[in-house]
């Protein structure tokens, strides 16, 4: 989230596509409807299912699943042709005027320099034209510019073809805009609520981006109720995003080296981050300091400024990223040997269940820690037609740890609006159940011993590991969050007077700006610098006033960066540092500074009409243009889900996404409209939470029984009755389920046909207290996100059919 | 700590005013309100509170955990009791039908208890120490990484990486968890590192 969850209170419109908060996110979503009680805000919903989300909607319209950007890019497209536009917002805070380099095109679904074979671009073109001065050109009118650019992108989005791809009727869609629209007023603003119906996407990111764009055009990022709101799933899936637990992440957005980046100074050498336009901030250019204080954190005395501060000790990836799709191909030619599932449940979580199967049957051994029997520890246990398998064939050694949950546990937690709270233990583990830091501290100890005694391949990055904790058995949660936060090593002394120091050997640094790159700094995550500096633990903090009664409430937890609780927030100013909005104000200019109710994201002398909002940019602007940042494309494209009913009408010949990475072996898996003719999509219930609530009594009482959802009309055609038994499968497997038949589901005409969804909740497996079912990924492809392979769960192909002499209950 | 500025302290003192006045007002009669005002202070005075989090998603929703034992006294707490935080500025004091269920998810039978072993070809778990365990795990780690790790590309760059074992993280965990998970994966050279951002 830019803002948080109680901000939106503040706003005039919320949109919620892509994404269900009222079910999904109920506490969340009562900021909805105190927007709407207070300040007389409205709520639209977009979604293929009538929610309950779209139940309290002012207005509702559907769409066909796997076609947002099509919308999206209707509504810039009518935002432009009527001119609902910031104008003043757009020309001053957004790449709008910037000239794009001669050849750069897009034709036919296509940008230039695709590579069918590689099924990746050559982006070279994808950027600015920068003149003699090294500086970004700049001309709204230049036939090149942006805005030119962009309004010539969306001009196929009419009306017509949004009702033509999306199924959304004409009229419903233009209502729909129309709202949207209105909110392009400096003082009227729109929120933006998604989740996964946006991510898990083959074009997941476009589909974001697609929103972002329409939020900058209409002046909404940085201001009171306005901005992109990612509603996240897990408890702590942002924390774990912020400390970077992914293939090519180092806490705080740094990058894991490639191996063309064969030194540090080779590494730093495309990190310059020099600003593109003049007198910008462009705060990337600190990523030496925080690049050397995380190595320092990680490897202490043994990384030094004679050996690049350990940069070698860092794996280097030859290839994007190993993602959970690339490890569950490698596992299924039989590439790995070990896997650690810490907390997770890719048996049910990841695409393509028959081929996670077999891939998980490769292994050599398997390590689960989890406070719950989770089906991935028992993948090789038969549990009937719900996990049919031989367990005599299967060579894996499996363990299973006991881990403690949240009530036994202590520490922190990032929610979805960047807020760390911190929580405390409140019960004795169950028999032995142990908390993860345990775990993970006995392993390492572990490890350590026996390379000490037997030594083997480069053991330095393992044996000269920073873990000087009090016990090294068990780092506890305050030593490991002060890490995190970052400490002073060595003495600095002030340049400027010799007797006194900048920065004191021991204490606590108070944020990230205290960093340096010499080595006297150590710091585990940037972003979380300030979370437990020398003023204590900031996440405990449980001051929930707020005095101006706009949802700040900034003496609560603490939230990164440095407490700053809207981020982008200098735009919510004009180009002279006056709030555009004076009865939601959050920062202004006051001749030599900027004040207000939150932390400036900017810094506090920067005069307005000098340095731009986006600092973390090196135009100092937003972008409308993502130049080469993407891999499928500046601009968001429609394109098809790998299994859709219809082909790409602006692109007929494309199939899916053309930069999103197929596996040999997963194309021919995929299946077409004529074999499988229904658009079916997942979704989860309010009252389960993926896999975890079906464990629990009250939870499974209340939804016991796995079920698919059809319309009227569908279960009449294929002669389905309520409450009774169906059969669905793909090209990759078949499900059993009970028809749930609804007026929620409607059909939808898409390019003159008519279009049938099914709609498959997730919460089901072989675990728990709940009956025996099912999960749509049984039936889902194995394809991703081209950026960052979220897989294409929410659009597929199935067929379904009745099963008249099914069992009795 | 802050967060020992109980409402059971306020509640303690509050008590029987409340029984007087807001009790009487939602219809309690004489005998209601004199059972609820003997029951009312018996059941915070030999309760635990502690302040958490819900474990599901990422509104983050304050709770009030309420234990029979208190854990910073050194005794064996049970959680009898969960309920949303009436202080905490997101969801103040609700909780939905998620969260509500809270309790039986501590308790659920299906809680992992022991570390297990399910040996190769084998159709069945069998009970293994912490010690046995995490002993054989470090030992098959160490003889895998061995064997595959990759020091030098075919360029002889030092790329350091071990792709033979992978690692899924939970986003139920804590940050401090999490980067003490971090420092032990990427120390060893996991590339094939994960957690469920994208599911």
């Amino acid at each position: 989230m830019t803002n948080s969850w109680t901000d939106i209170k503040n706003t005039d419109l919320v949109v919620i596509m892509g994404g269900n908060a009222a079910e999904a996110h109920p506490c969340g979503f009562k900021w909805v409807t105190e927007a709407k009680a207070n300040r007389g805000a409205k709520l639209v919903v977009v979604d293929p299912r009538f929610t309950r989300s779209a139940a309290v909607a002012d207005y509702y319209a559907p769409i066909r699943q796997g076609t947002d950007i099509a919308f999206l890019m209707g509504v810039i497209n009518y935002c432009i042709a009527n001119d609902k536009v910031q104008w003043e917002y757009v020309k001053a805070f957004t790449n709008a005027p910037y000239i794009i380099k001669e050849g750069f095109q897009y034709a036919d679904g296509l940008f230039t320099g695709y590579d069918e074979q590689r099924r990746d671009y050559n982006r070279s073109t994808w950027d600015y034209e920068l003149g003699d001065d090294g500086y970004v050109k700049s001309d709204l009118s230049h036939p090149r510019s942006v805005w030119s650019l962009l309004k010539q992108h969306v001009a196929v989005y009419t009306p017509e073809m949004v009702e033509r791809i999306c199924g959304t009727p004409k009229d419903k869609f233009l209502k729909v805009a129309q709202m949207i629209s209105e909110c392009s007023t400096p003082t009227k603003t729109m929120t933006s609520m998604y989740a996964l119906g946006w991510t898990q996407h083959s074009k997941g990111s476009q589909n974001i981006r697609g929103m972002a764009m329409l939020q900058l055009i209409l002046g909404n990022i940085g201001v009171r109720g306005g901005g992109m709101n990612a509603l996240r799933g897990h408890s702590n899936i942002q924390g774990l995003t912020d400390l970077g637990l992914m293939s090519n992440l180092i806490p705080g957005y740094l990058a894991i080296p490639t191996e063309k980046e064969a030194t540090f100074d080779q590494y730093m050498s495309t990190r310059g981050f020099k600003p593109l336009r003049p007198n910008q901030m462009s705060y990337w250019q600190n990523y030496r300091k925080f690049m050397v204080s995380f190595l320092k954190s990680m490897w202490g005395d043994a990384a030094t400024a004679q050996n690049n501060w350990a940069y070698d000790y860092l794996p280097k990836l030859d290839v994007p990223s190993y993602d959970v799709l690339r490890a569950f191909e490698l596992m299924h030619e039989g590439k790995m040997n070990g896997y650690f599932c810490q907390g997770f449940n890719p048996l049910l979580s990841f695409p393509n269940r028959k081929k996670l199967t077999a891939a998980l049957s490769k292994l050599k051994f398997l390590v689960v820690m989890d406070p719950l029997q989770t089906e991935t520890a028992r993948f090789w246990e038969n549990h009937g037609e719900y996990n049919d398998v031989n367990s005599g064939s299967i060579q894996t050694e499996v363990y299973e740890l006991p881990t403690t949950c949240f009530a036994e546990d202590e520490g922190s937690l990032t929610n979805s609006g960047r807020w760390l709270q911190w929580h405390w233990a409140g019960a004795t583990p169950p028999g032995e159940a142990k908390h993860d830091t345990w775990i993970m501290g006995q392993i390492y100890q572990r490890l350590k011993k026996l390379y000490e005694k037997e030594g083997g391949a480069v053991p330095e990055p393992i044996v000269q590991l920073d873990w000087r904790y009090k016990d090294p058995n068990q780092p506890t949660p305050e030593e490991l969050a002060k890490e995190m936060n970052g400490s002073v090593l060595a003495d600095v002394p002030d340049p400027n007077d010799p007797t006194k120091l900048v920065l004191q050997k021991g204490k606590q640094v108070v944020s990230f700006a205290a960093l340096r790159d010499d080595g006297t700094t150590a710091c585990g995550c940037w972003i979380y610098s300030g979370c437990w500096n020398e003023a204590g633990n900031n996440m405990a903090r449980r001051d929930n006033s707020d005095p101006l009664d706009l949802g700040t409430f900034g003496k609560w937890s603490w939230s990164w960066p440095v407490n700053r609780r809207i981020i982008y927030n200098r735009a919510s100013a004009d180009i002279n540092g006056k709030p555009w909005d004076p009865t939601r104000p959050l920062l202004a200019w006051n001749g030599t500074a900027w004040t207000g109710d939150d932390v400036p994201d900017i810094a506090p002398a920067a005069k307005p009409d000098v340095v731009g909002p986006f600092i973390m940019n090196p135009e100092g602007t937003a972008r409308l243009f993502t130049r080469g940042m993407m891999r499928d494309g500046p601009f968001p494209v429609h394109y098809e889900p790998f299994e859709s009913p219809i082909a790409n009408v602006i692109a007929p010949k494309i199939r899916g996404n053309p930069a999103s990475r197929v596996f040999k072996g997963d194309m021919e898996q995929f299946g077409d409209a004529k074999d499988f003719p229904y658009a079916a999509t997942s979704y989860r219930l309010t009252e389960h939470f993926h896999f975890w609530s079906k464990h629990a009594q009250l939870n499974a009482s209340m939804q016991p029984e796995f079920f698919v959802e059809i319309s009227e009309q569908l279960a009449k055609e294929k002669n389905i009755t309520s409450g009774g038994w169906v059969r669905v499968w793909s090209k990759r497997g078949s499900v059993k389920a009970k028809a749930v038949v609804t007026k929620r589901i409607q059909p939808l005409i898409c390019d003159g046909k008519t279009v049938h969804i099914v709609g498959i909740p997730l919460h089901w497996g072989f675990m728990g207290e709940t009956k025996k079912g099912f999960g749509p990924n049984s039936l889902t492809p194995y394809v991703g996100d081209a950026n960052i392979e979220t897989p294409e769960y929410k659009a597929f192909l199935v067929d379904i059919e009745s099963i008249p002499n099914g069992p009795v209950a | 700590m802050n967060m020992e500025l109980s409402r059971r302290q306020f509640l303690k003192g509050a008590s029987a005013g409340i029984a007087g006045t807001t009790l009487g007002a939602l219809g309690f009669g004489d005998i209601e309100a004199a059972y609820a005002t003997s029951i009312r202070p018996w059941k915070l005075a030999n309760l635990t509170e502690t302040r958490n989090t819900c474990t599901y998603c990422s509104v983050a929703c304050g709770i009030i955990m309420y234990s029979k034992g208190d854990l910073k006294k050194g005794e064996k707490a049970d959680i009898i009791h969960i309920e949303g935080d009436p202080d905490h500025p997101t969801n103040r004091g609700t909780l939905c039908p998620k969260g509500a269920g809270l309790l039986d998810m501590v308790h659920a039978k299906t809680r992992t208890m022991y570390p297990q072993v399910r040996k190769p070809g084998s159709d069945k778990w069998e009970r293994v120490s912490w010690d046995a365990a995490l002993d054989r795990i470090a030992r098959l780690m160490k003889d895998d990484r061995d064997k595959n790790f990759v020091a030098k590309n075919a360029e002889g760059v030092t790329v350091n990486r071990w792709l033979t074992t992978g690692f899924l993280a939970a986003s139920a965990t804590t940050n401090e968890t999490a980067w003490a998970t971090y420092k032990v994966v990427r120390s060893a050279g996991m590339l094939a590192f994960d957690n469920q951002a994208r599911v």
